[in-house]
């Protein structure tokens, strides 16, 4: 028995420790700044899922809207003294903070879902191409080699003009401007890693291609990707922001923040600021979080520092 | 031994594999019949003709394998000794199913493996595993042990829920590792730990043919006697036939019943390892024999390889020794030399041979 390496029993506390989620839990936390940028982003998060509870008012709701209150300034009251406009109003008497909390969600809600539609199918494309390679490998990259050639807003923009607008067609928008980002990442990481031995075993151990893809090929391609999404997801809303400052995202009657910052800049000259900074500043705030979030979760799933 | 745990016994018996129609008795398990590998050589019709309008270079080809035959009977351990580049890995690639040959037949127990249908080549093929050479990149880092080892039986229903935990305890037991490990990931463990673990992955399916390629080089010194120890025991517990790659002859000196020498794609010396030592008859394993310092090698100097190995881009014409060969002539430089018989199972490849010459008579000095 020379040969017996019998490991003295781990204890059961022990082995939790090193659990890799644990870990990353550990090494995002050593940053103040990336806490901080967390806690913005569930702030605005949590203001965005609860707005309809949180506003004082539904800014969607016309009925409830007073022209007579039309461009107050921050704090003044309302005509009926209800409630008091904390950040001013707009040309139609709207709650500014209102509309913020509203527009959030929509933005937020459109970044989101765009991001995580674009991410299934760059992902399954892929990992595809990465992982079987040949023709299919290379006319996918040379489209998206293409796609990625023309700024996304001139992709989204040529989509809108084709479909029209409205909700879905800005979601269909954004992910035809995004799906080759994480094509291409997921690609790469597919080459990297489908070229690594445990792949081979998988192989050998008789194990379906479904299996080895998305058992053991794709949580390996994870960590990039991850980082890839949270930026993109950034992008998508700053895209759906500048589509509808342009007139071409959303529709008036649902105003996103990037419509009310286009709403209230032709007043901006004449001194009443907050109908279009105020909105600004949200977006600033949420695309902040989300890059501050997303600059950690870059370093602490970086592969050559996790293996410290 | 450690024979005395029940569990072990039970969940590991080697089950032998009945393969339908006749086995004979003494033939080969595994036969590799002049197998040639080409890397980089078929391109497509999209390639072809951008070749042809001369937009395209012809990509270059490596002759990874030259014609490589091989036959390991049951229960034989073969060292297939080469220096890096030479094919070696190629060669186990293919032995394992990893690779398709560019031409050559693949014989388990006398059947054209290849020509299988899909289903029965799949199932047969778990009876030829691979050890690979990289303890970190062979085993997946997102899966615990415990998964690393069930998830092949229970998807081919060797085992069953109830059944998984003694049966990944008695794999554990058997690698010589605590089954108290089960749940841990691999960065949790040492290089040779994690050697155990991928060995116990390849048992996990039952094979009775093992391809390690490499399997102990990467890991330090004192845990490679260790692990070459539990390939030994696991030979005898279980039965099983090994193909054993490896660049050190040292390393397979021990282990093998017989040692294959390649050199540039081609198997030049074939031996059983006793003889290889005391008797080695090319020129090449003469070299490589030179070159090992801690092998004592009887009464005899023989000299050390010049140069280095010669690009399989560009193999040498005739012996692809030749260019490095102290003793090469004329014939050496235009025809290639052929596995012949120098003594009973020893063959080798060498036109000095034929012209009854011994090389290591030539090389005192
Ligand atoms: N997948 C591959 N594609 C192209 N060339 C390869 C590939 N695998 C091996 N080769 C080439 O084949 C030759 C033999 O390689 P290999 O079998 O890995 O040798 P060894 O294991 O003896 O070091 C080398 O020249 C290597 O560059
Ligand atoms: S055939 Fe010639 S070159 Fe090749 S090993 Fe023999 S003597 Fe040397
Ligand atoms: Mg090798």
């Amino acid at each position: 028995m020379s040969e017996a390496n019998i490991l003295p029993t781990a204890s059961p506390a022990e082995a939790d420790v090193e659990r890799p989620l644990r870990r990353l839990v550990r090494m995002y936390a050593e940053s103040r700044v990336a806490l901080f940028g967390l806690a913005l982003l569930l702030v605005v998060i949590l203001a965005a899922l609860f707005a309809p509870w949180l506003a004082p008012q539904n800014p969607y709701d016309l009925m409830q809207l007073d022209m007579l209150d039309g461009r107050l300034p921050p704090g003044s009251a309302s005509g009926d003294g209800r409630l008091t406009y904390l950040l001013g109003t707009d040309e139609q008497g709207r709650d500014m903070l209102s509309a913020i909390l509203y527009g959030l969600r929509i933005s937020v809600g459109v970044g989101v879902v765009a991001t995580l539609m674009a991410l299934a199918i760059g992902m399954a494309l892929g990992l595809a191409a990465g992982y079987f390679g040949g023709r299919f490998d290379a006319i996918l990259m040379r489209i998206a080699d293409i796609q990625l050639s023309f700024p996304s807003i001139l992709v989204a923009m040529i989509l809108l003009a084709l479909f029209g607008q409205g909700i879905d067609k800005i979601v269909i928008a954004l992910v035809a401007a995004q799906w080759a980002y994480y094509a291409r990442t997921t690609r790469s990481a597919a080459l990297v890693e489908g070229r690594k031995e445990y792949i081979e075993a998988a192989r050998l151990l008789g194990l379906s291609t479904p299996r080895i893809l998305f058992r053991h090929l794709l949580p390996n391609c994870l960590p990039p990707l991850i980082v890839v999404a949270a930026l993109q997801v950034a992008a998508a809303i700053a895209l759906e922001a500048t589509l509808s400052f342009l007139g071409l995202g959303l529709p008036v009657t649902e105003p996103s923040l990037g419509l009310l910052i286009a709403n209230g800049f032709q007043y901006l000259y004449s001194g009443r600021y907050w109908i279009s900074v105020f909105p600004g500043v949200a977006l600033l705030l949420l695309i902040l979080a989300i890059n501050l979030v997303a600059d950690q979760l870059r370093d602490v799933l970086n592969p050559r520092l996790q293996s410290q | 031994m450690s024979a005395q745990q029940p569990i072990q016994a039970a969940a590991l018996q080697q089950a032998p594999v009945n393969t339908p129609g006749s086995e004979p008795a003494t033939g080969p398990l595994l036969e590799l019949r002049s197998i040639r590998k080409t890397f980089g050589a078929q391109p497509d019709w999209l390639e072809r003709l951008g070749q042809r309008l001369g937009w395209l270079q012809p990509a270059a080809t490596v002759q990874a394998l030259d014609g490589v035959s091989l036959s390991i009977a049951r229960g034989e351990v073969v060292g297939l000794v080469g220096e890096s580049g030479c094919g070696k890995s190629t060669l186990g690639r293919i032995a394992v199913g990893l690779h398709a040959p560019s031409s050559g037949q693949r014989l388990w127990r006398g059947t054209d493996l290849d020509a299988l249908p899909e289903a029965e080549r799949r199932r047969v093929g778990l009876g030829i595993q691979m050890i690979f050479q990289d303890p970190y990149a062979s085993l997946n880092p997102r899966l615990r042990v415990r998964d690393l080892l069930a998830e092949a039986p229970r998807v081919h229903g060797l085992i069953d829920r109830p059944q998984q935990a003694d049966f990944v305890a008695a794999l554990l037991r058997q690698v010589g590792l605590d089954p108290a490990v089960a749940d841990r990931f691999p960065h949790q463990f040492s290089g040779g730990q994690r050697a155990r673990v991928g060995i116990a992955r390849a048992l996990a399916v039952k094979p009775e043919f093992l391809v390690c390629d490499e399997a102990v080089a990467a890991l330090d010194v004192s845990i490679q006697a260790q692990v070459l120890n539990l390939f030994m025991r696991l030979r005898e517990e279980l039965g099983l036939t090994y193909l054993f790659i490896s660049h050190d002859l040292g390393v397979v000196r021990h282990l093998s019943d017989r040692v294959a020498i390649m050199y540039l794609g081609r198997i030049v010396e074939s031996a059983p390892t006793a003889e290889i030592f005391s008797r080695p008859a090319h020129p090449y394993t003469q070299g490589l024999l030179a070159e090992a310092p801690t092998l004592k090698v009887e009464k005899k100097r023989f000299l050390a390889i010049r140069g280095e190995l010669p690009s399989p881009l560009a193999p040498p014409r005739g012996c692809h020794f030749h260019p490095r060969c102290p003793h090469a002539f004329e014939r050496c430089r235009e025809e290639v030399p052929m596995l012949g018989e120098v003594a009973p199972g020893h063959v080798s490849a060498c036109h000095l041979h034929a012209i009854g010459v011994e090389a290591s008579s030539v090389s005192e000095g």
